[in-house]
């Protein structure tokens, strides 16, 4: 079929494909994200094609492959989702393949040894929406992701994909605006700056050339929603985006996809063509009279460019260096037009706030920030991945009841939040709800939504000094404070980690941090000491144990350790003097074996291959 | 001369003539050549009628880019936070030594280039390294080494 010319035809079209759905027909969900993809999920899915054809001639198993984008739930891939009985099976291996359509495809019986089971419990869960991780979440701007497969246009508008544009088109622009603004959103790159607000100013300038932009430039490590949606919705997005440009005139819209997302760019350009095929981008969609079209620009590797204005100026190929904020890209953006830049999540979001409506979404999430924000959770936790909650739900119920805990049973110490820009929230805040505000007051920020856990044996220090470093080698450059004070910052810190450390450091730190907050140019720049400044406001014993004491409470900064192995622990195993690159581990098979810590490099070898725990950080 | 010149041609070609096209263009060298060649700029910079300062100022300036050749595998580590925390110092401390390179740096022989990269978006499978822009997760020092040679086959 090839254009659709009318909303009416659209849902035609839509009841066409839902009436060729034949209902509880078995249905196997391989999961095609990069993490399960890096664990092997193709040759699952290959093992299930290949079972299913040679099955396919003894016995009737009606069964459809769906390659899906991720599910979050990365560490345990690959996964694969049966429906209708919604079983999730984890750490999925082609051998597995055969036991499955076997047991549960055919048989409708549980496969035990590859459901979910609880770290903490040891309790089994085998159906999606009861495990844990899930069974918390409210999904709306992953509402799709895992369910449907990301390369068909079909399958999106089957989930009621583009339903949101339509009814936008039967709106005034303007009351779109409203909706927009009374949902309460918030932009979800990081500053949080309401979204309608920002739409409604841009409309106002008076101007023959708008444009509408995503930003997909997603730089703060620890963060991976916005690759997930761009790889296992991009519709979403991009109908997000033809919604906002109705409502604000715009006429050409531009994605930045982040240079190490290959795949996001992959699905994006099959789903901007596929549109395009629809008649859902182009020349006059669905028959409104509105025309639009979406290019997609890659990005450079520059974590700069996911500030705004170098965004702006990178798209227009040159350097993408920031300018000074009191221009605004609302009214002078790319090309000294009109611009909307939303980020990507913020995009997926906004068909269903049009769809549902503005009092649906602001039903949800706390007084200043409304709706479900997905948060990537990593680190020293054991359920890692992504997840979408509301707002307003607090850091300890983020990371136990959904996180199932710390790994290994060890002490739960922080939360860094907002990458770079962000900052480090001590344990003891962690019933603080994570909103925009409230993170804001306790010297973080929500940034794009990376929630990196920290145990006992992260060191604080280490953790301002890695942000730090980070900062120094991302700055583009343009102005002196960033680019001459974060490298005198990264100094102190260094001193600081090797036992240089005096209290005069601390002092001259906390000097440099405030020089940056007032004096650079762009908010990258003006928040880049919170990381430092957090951590001396929540951790400063840390930091003294380094300068007084010059240890390291936590055992990570190399110059201030000392590995030793422990004879009780030691079964005299050798695995650690085989390993060991400087051959400094010495003793007879089956006694205690001794570092010699004048050639120790630190390399935490013996560390890594000990089966017994033996080697002891000090 | 000539063929080289069509070569980057061919890939100036896929493009509108417009400064919009620039990084890509770019990217293709880099991803053609495994670097931006000189001779490709300056082609560039004649076709599109912009500065050659201006290209070289991009080249330095994206991370993407590079002005020296690389190696024939590219070995990323994340140095992502995720990963930081996980012992990404330790993998890339172990790469350092074991291929006798520093990071950035390409091995003598040409055969690797060793690289950090900010955040690939796999943290949940911490720490990551890429081979080739083939994942690799939950990696140790111990196990490292072995994954790559296993992949390169060398």
């Amino acid at each position: 079929m090839g254009t659709i010319n009318s909303i009416e035809e659209l849902d035609r079209y839509r009841q066409k494909l839902a009436a060729a759905v034949k209902p509880n027909l078995p249905t196997v969900l391989v999961c095609f994200g990069t993490g399960c993809q890096a664990n092997g999920s193709r040759l699952v899915a290959e093992a299930f094609t290949e079972v299913i054809k040679e099955q396919g001639l003894q016995v009737n198993v009606n069964l459809g492959i769906k390659t899906t984008g991720c599910h979050g739930f990365c560490e345990n891939g690959p996964l694969v989702v049966l429906r209708p009985q919604d079983i999730l099976y984890l750490k999925v291996k082609p051998e597995d393949v055969p036991e499955i359509v076997e047991e549960s495809v055919k048989g409708g019986r549980i496969v035990q040894r590859l459901v979910y089971q609880d770290k903490v419990t040891g309790e089994q869960v085998a159906h999606y929406n009861e495990i844990p991780f899930y069974k918390h979440q409210l999904r709306i701007a992953l509402r799709h992701i895992g369910t449907i497969d990301p390369t068909s246009i079909d399958d999106y508008i089957l989930a009621g994909g583009y339903a949101g544009l339509a009814k936008a088109l039967t709106m005034r622009p303007e009351d779109i605006i409203t909706e927009v603004e009374r949902s309460g959103l918030r932009g979800r790159g990081g500053a949080g700056f309401p979204t309608g607000t920002k739409w409604r100013s841009c409309a106002a300038v008076q101007s023959d050339v708008r444009y509408v932009m995503c930003n997909g430039d997603e730089g703060d490590p620890g963060a991976f929603m916005d690759r997930s949606i761009m790889e296992g919705d991009p519709h979403a997005v991009i109908e997000g985006m033809i919604i906002g440009a109705y409502a604000v005139g715009s006429h050409q819209g531009y994605i930045y996809v982040r240079d190490e997302y290959p795949l996001a760019v992959r699905n994006l350009s099959i789903a901007i063509e596929a549109a395009r095929e629809k008649g859902l981008l182009g020349k006059n969609i669905l028959g409104s009279g509105f025309s639009f079209d979406i290019k997609i620009i890659r990005g450079g590797g520059a974590f700069v460019c996911g500030e705004s204005s170098a965004l702006m100026r990178s798209v227009e190929g040159n350097v993408g260096e920031p300018r000074a904020k009191y221009i605004r890209s609302v009214e002078r953006g790319l090309y000294n037009k009109p611009t909307v830049l939303n980020n990507v999540e913020t995009w997926a979001n906004v068909p269903e706030i049009i769809l549902k409506g503005a009092d649906w979404y602001a039903s949800m999430g706390t007084e200043g920030s409304k709706g479900t924000k997905v948060f990537s959770l990593v680190g020293k936790v054991n359920n890692t991945g992504l997840v979408e909650v509301p707002m307003g739900i607090s850091i300890r119920e983020l990371v136990e009841n959904i996180g199932g805990g710390i790994q290994g049973g060890k002490k739960f110490k922080a939360v860094q939040t907002g990458g770079p820009s962000g900052g480090c929230i001590p344990e003891r805040l962690a019933d603080l709800p994570i909103d925009f505000d409230s993170l804001t007051k306790a010297g973080s920020m929500m940034g794009s939504g990376g929630i990196i856990v920290m145990d006992e044996d992260t060191c604080m220090v280490d953790v301002a000094k890695y942000f730090t470093g980070f900062l120094v080698e991302e700055s583009c450059g343009k102005c002196t404070p960033c680019r001459d004070g974060l490298p005198r910052m990264l100094d102190l810190l260094t001193d600081i980690t090797e036992g240089r450390g005096t209290e005069e450091h601390l002092a001259m730190l906390e000097e440099l941090c405030d020089l940056l907050t007032w004096g650079a140019l762009c908010g990258l720049g003006t928040s880049a000491a919170n990381p430092v400044l957090s951590t001396i406001r929540y951790f400063r014993d840390e930091y003294e144990a380094h300068i007084k004491d010059k240890k390291c409470p936590a055992g990570v900064c190399k110059a201030l350790i000392t590995y030793s192995i422990d004879p009780e622990a030691c079964t005299g195993c050798r695995l650690c003097a085989k390993n060991c690159p400087q051959t400094c581990i010495t003793g007879e098979r089956k006694k205690p074996h001794v570092i010699d810590v004048s050639r120790c490099i630190r390399c935490g070898v013996c560390k890594d291959v000990c089966p017994y725990d033996a080697v002891r950080v000090s | 001369m000539t063929q080289e010149l069509s070569k980057f041609d061919r890939i100036i070609e896929r493009y509108e003539r417009s400064e919009e096209s620039l990084l890509a263009i770019l990217q293709d060298y880099q991803r053609e050549f495994q670097y931006v060649p000189e001779e490709g700029m300056r082609r560039l910079s004649e076709v599109m009628g912009v500065p050659l300062s201006k290209l070289y100022a991009m080249a330095t300036f994206y991370k993407a880019l590079s002005l020296v050749p690389r190696g024939r595998h590219t070995i990323k580590v994340c140095t992502g936070t995720a990963c930081h925390l996980k012992g990404a110092p330790q993998i890339l401390e172990t790469l350092e030594r074991e291929l006798r390179v520093k990071r950035n740096g390409t091995t003598e022989d040409g055969e690797f280039t060793l690289e950090c990269v900010n955040c690939v978006g796999a943290c949940a499978m911490a720490p990551v390294i890429l081979v080739d822009e083939v994942y690799h997760g939950q990696n140790r020092p111990s196990k490292v080494m072995d994954i790559i040679k296993k992949q390169v086959g060398s």
